[in-house]
């Protein structure tokens, strides 16, 4: 019965994403008086530790060479996973996993599926009252899920992650040979080099930019100031088709819809297909030289003025504002 | 090779989206419809160039809605589908949608069969991978170029952290998104034989939904922007500690 969370390693650590999935589960679990199982693959008793300190009691753990990258097995190791736990909720991450996955399984065990959760669901009897964002983050929507077993994938970065000190039994999980054979051959693998910064989709601190920065050969103030944040770079969708930055960047409508903690926009309008990938962010700081910017309509805290002037000052005081702290 | 093309009709991105009922309802009063772009500019376009390639024979496009999408069913005829379904049934919840199409693509043959990464109205980026389950297919999602060579299929898609390139046979279902194709503009010719290609309506097929909407809000947006001067660096430094908490 227990609430079945897929959890995934990414570079060594148990993704943020994937723990965040665990803390959620553990209120779902608490609603619904039960348990949380963390399916996880290939992982070591580090992250096993950790997948416990995020609230799993018991974790099922696959060693499986193509399971992580192959979206058909990873929906049939789920399924096989959710009959033998007797689960009736899942948990994904709504990452380009789960956005795979996710959907799958939905249709494999006849489940109700909110995909894009932002707030812990309640109870209303049997069913689930999940809340989602709707119209590309211009409204949300409460989707009741009214089938047996449910799922939902919860938008990275909704909720801070919470360790504990509790601990997880392991059972081996062995993937029926029925399953094996997946209709997928993956040729080649292409890493983003995002250095040692955190991927976007995680980054809880994000700067990015727009037309606004005249040309790539300015994003050295870009990527000065987003160092000391710590921060990730993201830019606006016209800077990623003239090439000035990776396509991995570009947020909003077409690319990827971020929720950082903090957004800071610099030389980017704000228009609405922009904002849509955006809008969620806690807090926006918005830097335009034009007054009239749209984007200063749907920030938090604004500066007129000069990127060029404005960008090295803030990073300046980012810089000593760190060194009091410490 | 024949190919499924899954076009949902949706409100243009720049409207303003209202509800009525106390927030029940969608309201659909003024809105302009457009084809949910990755359905339009990436999968069907990605179709047309492989028939125009000679490796396709048809398209056929299929949307789950009522008649009130014909007009935007017509605009996807217009860029140059051969034929368009119409699964005569409301309904916002992916599974269901998905069931109606992969009923109808179950009792007609399809090689290939795409959809959109995911629609700009409810952003489920669902239906295409629910298709695949129900028809116990392949799914390759987030594909941002798509080769077809005989029965096999080289796709790139996007995943966490780069990108990989996949090969599946045919059949398979693939969602779509930005790379895949350029939009493309129906000329006058095109709208005129949209007026005479077959849009046939059939009656749904699919069990009841698993999930209903209780309740939509409007995003309550952000009020009041605070200024700050360019002279005065370390105050927004200082509200970004002490009042947002995010640094
Ligand atoms: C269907 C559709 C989907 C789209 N999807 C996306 C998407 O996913 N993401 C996206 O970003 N866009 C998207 N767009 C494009 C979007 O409409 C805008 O064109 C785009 O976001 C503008 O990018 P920008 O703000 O960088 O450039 P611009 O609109 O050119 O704005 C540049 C800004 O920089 C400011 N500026 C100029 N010089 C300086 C300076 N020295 N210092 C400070 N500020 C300065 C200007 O005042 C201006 O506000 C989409 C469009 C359509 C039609
Ligand atoms: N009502 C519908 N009729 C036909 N296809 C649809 C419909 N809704 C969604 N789709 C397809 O499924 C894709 C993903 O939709 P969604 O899961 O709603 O984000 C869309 O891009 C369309 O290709």
């Amino acid at each position: 019965m227990s609430v079945l969370v897929y959890t995934e390693i990414n570079k060594g650590r148990v993704k943020k994403a994937s723990l965040e999935c665990i803390n959620y589960a553990v209120k779902i679990a608490e609603l619904t008086g039960t348990t949380v199982t963390a399916f996880v693959n290939n992982a070591d008793a580090a992250q096993f530790e950790e997948i416990g300190k995020a609230g799993a009691s018991k974790i099922l753990s696959a060693k499986n060479a193509t399971l992580s990258s192959d979206h058909l097995l990873i929906s049939a190791a789920l399924e096989q996973a959710a009959k033998a736990e007797g689960t009736k909720v899942i948990v994904f991450a709504f990452d380009l996993i789960g956005k795979a996955v996710a959907p799958r399984l939905s249709a494999k065990l006849k489940a109700g599926l909110v995909a894009g959760a932002v707030d812990y669901p309640t109870l209303s009897g049997t069913h689930l009252d999940v809340k989602k964002n709707v119209f590309s983050g211009k409204a949300t929507a409460i989707y009741t899920i009214n089938s047996d077993i449910k799922i939902i994938s919860l938008i990275p970065n909704s909720f801070p992650v919470k360790l504990g000190d509790t601990k997880a039994t392991v059972s081996d999980f062995i993937l029926d040979s029925s399953a094996q054979a997946s209709r997928i051959t993956i040729k080649e693998v292409n890493a983003i080099s995002s250095g040692t910064s955190v991927p976007l989709p995680e980054a809880e601190l994000v700067v990015s930019a727009g037309r606004g920065l005249k040309g790539p050969e300015n994003w050295n103030i870009i990527e000065e100031l987003a160092a000391a944040i710590g921060a990730t770079t993201a830019c606006s969708r016209p800077v990623a088709d003239l090439h000035w930055r990776p396509h991995h960047e570009h947020v909003g409508q077409t690319g990827l819809a971020i929720r950082p903690n903090l957004y800071i926009a610099i030389g980017i309008s704000g228009a609405i297909q922009h904002l849509a990938g955006v809008n969620g962010s806690k807090t926006i700081v918005v830097i335009n030289n034009d007054k009239e910017a749209p984007f200063f309509k749907s920030a938090d805290y604004g500066i007129i003025g000069d990127a060029f002037t404005v960008v090295p000052k803030l990073t300046e005081a980012i810089k000593k504002f760190k060194s009091n702290q410490n | 090779m024949k190919i499924l093309v899954a076009i949902s009709n949706v409100p243009d991105t720049t409207t303003k989206i209202q509800f009525t009922e106390g927030g029940a309802k969608f309201n659909p009063a003024g809105v302009t419809f457009i084809i949910n772009p990755y359905d339009e500019w990436y999968a069907l376009v990605r179709a047309l160039e492989l028939k125009e390639a000679n490796l396709a024979e048809k398209i056929t496009l299929i949307h789950v809605g009522l008649a009130d999408s014909d007009a935007t069913i017509r605009k996807g005829l217009a860029l140059g589908a051969d034929d368009a379904v119409r699964v005569d049934a409301e309904g916002p919840d992916a599974l269901f949608v998905a069931e109606e199409i992969a009923n109808y693509a179950k009792a007609n043959g399809y090689d290939l069969i795409l959809t959109g990464k995911e629609t700009i109205s409810y952003n489920g980026a669902s239906v295409g991978g629910m298709v695949a389950g129900l028809m116990d297919l392949p799914f390759v999602s987030m594909a941002t170029t798509l080769e077809v060579a005989g029965s096999i299929t080289t796709v790139s898609q996007d995943i966490d952290g780069g990108s990989q390139i996949v090969e599946c046979a045919l059949p398979l279902v693939i969602s779509c998104a930005k790379g895949m194709a350029e939009q493309r503009i129906p000329n006058m010719r095109g709208i005129m034989a949209a007026r005479t290609k077959p849009l046939t309506v059939v009656a749904s097929t699919a069990s009841a939904s698993t999930t209903t909407v209780k309740s939509f809000t409007l995003s309550p947006g952000r009020t009041t922007c605070k200024m700050i001067s360019e002279d005065n660096i370390d105050e927004l430094v200082h509200l970004l500690h002490t009042e947002a908490k995010v640094i």
